[in-house]
This record gives structure tokens, sequence and C-alpha cells, in this order.
């Protein structure tokens, strides 16, 4: 019986059988359909992803005609991280001019926008001198990041530690709290960077620390959008669906925790987000084809309902992609393959 | 996109899926998207046409980076005297019909 290689959501490598990898693309689809309530994945469309990860090619890659474009999280931690002693504007220019990047993203160390705001004057000055040698739009990217609000790093009670000794009122009005401060913050940097000339603004790994950072990161783009209406924000989120860390925040009339990104976009929309960047996340115990067929599923009906352009985040951990900082060239090429023909979304 | 090792992740996605920037028309397709809020569809046959290309050629190194050159909206290695950095972003926001914020910022303090 033929054997198809394929890894697993660690990353190590895997054979199953043509008719087990049919299995994986089934079940994937169906998990994420019956989870987010959402139509699974069409009899032409499971068939598209065996094509796809039945190839016994290493990379793989979509047909002529079908090429999306690219905003990142931060392209200067990539090159930091590798310890390569080059400066964050010259790390834009290599994505530029070597990487094909059809947009780069400044950011700082930190990458939260609470880190940013005692440094914005240093941030700012990077951002003009690289908007000076770049051609392509330049995005500044940081996170909501509420937990930095909490004690012992922020001013405000920690919601946790209230929460254990029962108190839960006090843990909710500790979460309310800390969004009012988040939001100043964000909208500050943020209008700093804009008064500079960025381009866009990343709100990035939103929802990191549950429905209170969605919240905060939505209300704070609500202000931008009114101060600078021509400000372009794309908001990336954190994971699939929004944790209840509060649990009875709304925004617009709509209870967040537990939104999944067909409901999450519908709300970035309204707030007034450019660019939305849903997440789903992979389950390391099951093959990358489950995984993908999970991501696709969920994506499309997004794409679906949203009336923005929608980049999906496809990095480590996410997207169907492997929980390794070393992700293999087929597993990554398979998965952007799937997500970009089967789901019709505008970039990654 | 995300993160994971430069090779692996981003390089990886610039060839299975991605426009190529520069190279081609992504950062062209990309600033429609951003500027105007289009989807990847509408925002290509808006560049290809201003471009006078067709979808296909607009994801095509060697037809874009003649008309790169032509209309002066930069390249990936530019020859002496052609435009570079934010010189090319003049000629990308009046091809496109766009506003672009470092360009607004950029006539005000040269007092233009």
């Amino acid at each position: 019986m033929k054997t198809i290689r394929t890894r697993m959501g660690d990353g190590s490598l895997v054979e199953i059988t043509e008719s087990n990898l049919r299995r994986e693309f089934e079940e994937g689809t169906q998990d994420a359909a019956e989870r987010g309530k959402i139509p699974a994945l069409t009899q032409d469309e499971l068939d598209h992803l065996f094509d796809i990860y039945s190839s016994p090619s290493r990379p793989v890659g979509v047909e002529m005609g079908n090429e999306v474009i690219f905003t990142y999280d931060s392209t200067c931690g990539e090159v930091q991280r590798t310890l390569t002693p080059i400066d964050r504007t010259q790390s834009l220019q290599l994505f530029e001019r070597m990487l094909g990047a059809d947009t780069v993203e400044l950011g700082h160390n930190d990458y939260s926008f609470k880190a940013v705001k005692p440094v914005i004057s240093y941030e700012r000055n990077v951002l003009e001198q690289a908007l000076l040698i770049t051609t392509v739009p330049v995005l500044y990217g940081a996170m909501p990041n509420l937990g930095l609000y909490y004690r012992p790093e922020g001013p405000v009670q920690n919601p946790s530690e209230l929460m254990a000794t029962g108190k839960i009122k006090e843990a909710r009005e500790a979460h309310e709290e800390a969004i009012e401060y988040a939001v100043k913050d964000m909208v500050y940097v943020a209008s700093e960077l804009y008064e500079s000339g960025v381009d866009a603004i990343d709100f990035d790994t939103t929802g990191s620390a549950g429905d209170p950072d969605f919240l905060a990161a939505l209300r704070a783009v609500e202000i931008l959008k009114e101060k600078y209406p021509d400000l372009c924000v794309e908001m990336g989120m954190s994971g699939e669906f929004v944790l209840g860390m509060h649990g009875e925040l709304t925004y617009k009339d709509i209870r967040l925790a537990g939104l999944y990104p067909h409901q999450q976009v519908q709300l970035a929309e309204k707030a007034g987000v450019a660019i939305f960047g849903p997440v789903v996340n992979t389950n390391t115990s099951k093959t990358c084809a489950w995984n993908v067929a999970r991501v696709v599923t969920f994506l499309k009906f997004c794409v679906e309902q949203s009336n923005i352009p929608v980049h999906a985040n496809m990095g480590m951990g996410v997207g169907g992609l492997p929980v390794t900082p070393f992700v293999p060239i087929d597993a990554v090429s398979r998965a952007s393959q799937a997500v970009v023909e089967i789901t019709r979304l505008d970039g990654l | 996109m995300g993160v994971g090792d430069i090779l692996g992740m981003a390089a990886t996605h610039a060839i299975a899926s991605g426009m190529g920037g520069m190279r081609t028309a992504g950062d062209l397709v990309a600033r429609m998207q951003m500027s105007r809020g289009m989807r990847i569809k509408e925002a290509k046959e808006y560049v290809a046409s201003k471009l006078n290309v067709s979808l296909i050629e607009l994801s095509d190194p060697l037809v874009m980076s003649e008309r790169r050159e032509d209309l002066k909206l930069g390249l990936i290695n530019p020859p002496p005297d052609s435009v570079k950095g934010i010189e090319a972003k003049f000629h990308i926001a009046e091809l496109l019909g766009i506003e672009i914020n470092s360009l607004r910022r950029f006539k005000e303090k040269i007092g233009a």
C-alpha cells in the first residue's frame, strides 16, 4: 500500500497511508465545523488538499496568478534572533531587497505598546530614517499585551490573584482598569508613529490576555480612526478564539469571550481595522494534514464573512505549521498553498 | 505571516505563494489593500490596469522590472541615476492615485 510522508504538529516526520491522509483531512475539517458552527470543506476542497499533501516534492506552490501579498509581525525580530549584527533599518532593507517582501515591519525588541511608550522618540527617529530609504510600505508592530499592566509589572491589581481568593468582582474591575491604561498607551504610541509618516500600525497578537486585551485594541483602533481617518490598521490575533478572562465584556453589544475568527473579523471591521489577521492554532499531537484542514475550514468562512482584506497568521505553531523554531520547508509550502488556494484570502 | 527562521518561513512562503514585493508588483498591490481596503482580486486588477499589464504579468519579475524602471517605481537593484527609497514613492503615489503618509510628511519638511 502506498504511503505518504507528512509531519506531526510538533514537526516530526511520519508516514501514513493514502486512506489515512484522506481521513485526517475529513476529521480536521469536522473538528473546525463543530467548534465554530461553520460549514465543513466540500469534497472538491478535500481532494485539493489531498493533491497538495500527497505531492512527493519537497516544496510546493500556488498556480501562477494565485499569488498573494505579505505583511509580517516584525521583520526586525527575525534577523535579530540570528544574532547577525545589523541595524533594524538594515533588516527592513534586507526583507525589501532580498526576500521579496511586499511590506516590512519595524518593531521594538519587547514588541509591546507599553514598552515602546518610554522610548517612542527613539522609535520615531528609526522609523523616519527607514521611510526615507525604503520604497515598500513600512508598518510598525506591537502587542496590546494587557498582561504588562497587572502587578508586579504594572499598576493594576493582578486579576489572577484576586480570582484565586474568590474576588471575582474585583478581578473584573482590575481587567477594566487595565483596559483604560492600555488604550491610552496604544493611542499615544500609534499617534506619534502616524506623525512620523508610518504606513500602517499592526496590533499584533491581539487577545493574548483574553477578552480585555481584544476590547482594549478595538477601542484604541476606534479612537485612532476618528483622529486619523486615513490611518491603516492591521489587527493580528493571538489565538483562534477569544479567551474569557473577564467573561462579560462586550463590543457593539457582542460578547467577546469565545468568538471565533469569522466573528472576530466583523468586530474588527466595525472598529475601523483595514486588514485582519486570523489565527488558528496547531495541535501538536495531530498531523499537519489534520491541522491544515481545520485551518482552511476556519479561514475560508472568515474570508467569506469579511469585507476587509484578510491576512492569515502563518507562522510557527499556527496556520497548520508545526510548533518548532525551524519549520520544515515541506510543511510551510504545503500550508501556504492550501490556505491561499482554498480560502481565497488576501494575504499572509 | 508569522514567527520562524527566515529561510524556513519568510523565504519559503515567498516562493510558495508570494507576489515578490519590488521584484514584481507586490508592494503596489499591498498599497491598494492598505489605502483603499481593496481585496486581493480588486487590488490586482486595479494595479494591472494602471501598469497596463495582465494579471499574470503582475507577478512576473521580467515584465515588472521593465515597467518599474520605465515608470520610476523603484527596483531592488537600482542602476545609477535611478529613483531610490522615498523618491520612488512619489511616482507610486501618482500612478496609483493614493496618498502616502511619509510623502505628506516629507513635503512638509522640505516646504514643498
